[in-house]
């Protein structure tokens, strides 16, 4: 009679990769906000991790203070300080809580949660958090705006150009139409109302 | 020298019992407030004023709204936006007063950082109540600039409150709903500063070239001017 041995009885296990870890900024004073896309938008701003997975998403700490150009071709969430330009073509920027940026930007969809000096172009999306803190021009298609957010200057909505290269054509809809579904707003869970100082 | 007076104090409950109001209940803490519908005469003939033709630029002076850059931009214009009061009440604009332990807005800052536009560059200005809520010293500047900055026959919309309803009178964040409904929101904290009456937003605004006045709910006047 065979008798199972203990090993055998019990597979052992494969080893399984981890699966990557959301990027954690350091904490910061500001509440946990809402989590409303995935990937860039999978940071939380509680208890920073250790195993951070770098290979989605380049990050910049908060502690990192850039002054120059910023360009890349991979998506970045950028929780420092940069002075100059930041230009990364079709890709996303996510600028955090503790991010401030003197710079214009250029991204495929921009998230905004610090503070940003500079216009801002998003090939897609603009998006401003509660805690966004924004000076300058916004150039997108789209826009969302929480209540909360601060934002001084322009909007321009500009729609795609259709590609004259063989692709299919997108027929463009009525103005009114279409600029009223660019711009959409988002009310967070909980959020603080922005207030000015109490007399 | 514009002489703003007083009148006399009435608490907000006083009016409120009268007159029935209807007004917007604050927001638990951590919750947005809510949102109440007011249709508006005033803002329907602003809208009506900025129709045509597309590609005009509208400057809202009142909070980020997603609502009123929606509204703006879905008539094919640009949209500026500039939370006057806030900026008004930005501690780096506090200097000390003339007297002992008082204190000012420094107007030449004020005016250095902020409204800064070239002349004559938008169409159309959402002033909403702002003066309502404005340091004293800000008023007749800031209306001096926002004209400067508008175009002839561009077209100004302000609210202004018709009772002294005091320090506690809560202010209300307007939020275009369509082109004749606002909705109403309680904001931050600002305190009311002052109650014009018909004649003093006249020689506020002596400088247009035509105003109308329209009464709407919750004692506001909505005013129209035109450049």
């Amino acid at each position: 009679m065979w008798k199972s041995r203990k090993e055998d009885e019990k597979p052992s296990s494969p080893i399984k990769p981890e699966p990557p870890a959301p990027i954690v900024p350091a904490p910061s004073s500001s509440p946990a906000r809402s989590v409303e896309s995935p990937k860039m938008d999978s940071y939380r701003t509680d208890n920073a991790r250790t195993d951070v997975a770098r290979t989605d998403v380049a990050h910049i700490g908060k502690s990192v203070i850039i002054k120059g150009e910023l360009s890349g071709s991979e998506d970045l969430y950028l929780d420092g300080e940069v002075e100059g330009n930041i230009d990364l073509h079709d890709h996303n920027l996510v600028i955090g809580p503790n991010g401030r940026v003197r710079a214009n930007v250029q991204a495929k969809d921009v998230v905004i949660h610090g503070k940003v000096d500079g216009n801002v172009t998003g090939a897609d999306k603009v998006e401003l958090k509660k805690s966004a803190l924004l000076n300058g021009d916004i150039t997108t298609q789209r826009i969302v705006i929480e209540d909360g957010a601060f934002f001084k200057g322009a909007i321009d909505i500009r729609k795609a150009e259709p590609n004259m290269a063989g692709s299919k054509v997108e027929i463009p809809r009525p103005a009114a139409q279409a600029a009223s579904a660019a711009i959409t707003s988002s009310v967070p869970a909980a959020s603080p109302s922005a207030g000015a100082e109490k007399k | 020298m514009l002489h703003l007076p007083i009148l006399a104090r009435f608490p907000l409950s006083f009016f409120r019992n009268l007159f029935g109001g209807s007004a917007p209940p604050p927001a638990a803490p951590g919750e947005c407030a809510p949102r109440i519908p007011r249709r508006s005469t005033g803002f329907h003939h602003f809208t009506n004023a900025i129709l045509r033709p597309d590609g005009q630029t509208i400057l809202d002076l009142g909070p980020t709204s997603s609502s009123n850059l929606q509204f703006i931009t879905g008539l094919g214009h640009k949209a500026y936006n500039e939370d006057v009061l806030m900026a008004a009440n930005a501690s780096r604009l506090t200097i000390p007063g003339p007297e002992k332990d008082s204190t000012m807005v420094d107007v030449a800052s004020f005016l250095a950082e902020d409204l800064q536009y070239e002349p004559e560059s938008f169409d159309a200005v959402l002033m909403w109540d702002v003066c309502d809520y404005l340091p004293e010293t800000l008023v007749k500047p800031v209306v001096e600039r926002i004209y400067r900055i508008t175009k002839p026959r561009g077209a100004l919309l302000a609210f202004f409150h018709t009772r002294d309803a005091g320090p506690e009178a809560p202010y209300y964040r307007y939020h275009i709903k369509n082109e004749e409904t606002l909705e109403l929101q309680q904001g931050p904290h600002f305190q009311l500063q002052r109650v014009f009456q018909n004649r003093h937003v006249e020689n506020l605004f002596h400088d247009y070239n035509s105003i109308k006045f329209f009464l709407g709910k919750e004692n506001i006047r909505e005013v129209l001017l035109v450049r």
